[in-house]
């Protein structure tokens, strides 16, 4: 029988950001922010990484605006 | 009064001195407007991510300020104008962070603390070209997570 919902895997894990000791998501962590985005400089999609909408939202607009001042790579080949 | 970050890039090619003259400057047009600039960080000549007008490195530097927006709006203006900065960007903050900021404090491995053990990030993850196509994991190993749940 195949799982029908293939996100299934993720979504049994907790969002790695909403712990209490996550670190805070900031457009100048970029250690933190490159962990979110793909080797070719795209943001992962939150079914892979099991990140909450909340801070998916906040992760998508740091990285927005890292790549905005040449912290992160738009594209990265 | 509101709290902004500034970040700037200036062009490779000024000296440190002049980066700095530039950072006093918009902290005097800030002061000037009745705000101030409560920390100011110079995170030195920095690899850009992508080239921007032909530069490839570049002296960044941020500024808290604690100011009206008149003020921010006038220091941007001459931003604009100024031809040796490359680019900046202003956002307005709930709070303004007094340490250093996640650039210069010291560069803390987030493998070993709890909030990267919950995902091993590499290890299910494939290459982006594979990813639409067989959507990431292998059916097999679903089964058996779900087995394993029951």
């Amino acid at each position: 029988m195949i799982s029908s919902s293939r996100s299934f895997s993720s979504h049994r894990k907790g969002c790695p950001l909403s712990s209490k000791n996550a670190p805070a998501i900031d457009y100048k962590n970029i250690k933190l922010l490159s962990r979110f985005i793909s080797e070719h400089g795209k943001i992962i999609p939150s079914r892979i990484t099991s990140v909450s909408a909340k801070k998916q939202r906040e992760l998508a607009t740091a990285i927005k605006r890292a790549r905005y001042i040449a912290l992160l790579p738009y594209v990265e080949d | 009064m509101p709290f902004y970050e500034c970040v700037f890039i200036t062009r490779q090619d000024i000296p440190a001195n002049e980066v700095d003259k530039l950072a006093d400057n918009f902290a005097d047009i800030i002061s000037a407007e009745g705000g101030k600039v409560t920390k100011r960080e110079n995170w030195g000549l920095r690899q850009l991510a992508y080239r921007i007008q032909k530069n490839r490195k570049g002296h960044y530097v941020l500024l808290n300020i604690d100011a009206p927006s008149s003020a921010v709006k006038e220091m941007e203006r001459q931003m604009r104008i100024n031809e040796n900065l490359l680019r900046f960007m202003t956002v307005k903050v709930e709070a303004l962070e007094e340490g250093p900021s996640a650039m210069m404090a010291k560069p803390r491995d987030y493998k070993e603390d709890d909030a990267s053990e919950s995902f091993d990030f590499d290890a299910g993850f494939h290459s982006e070209d594979t990813l639409e196509m067989e959507n990431i994991e292998p059916v097999e190993n679903i089964e058996s997570e779900e087995n394993n749940d029951k």
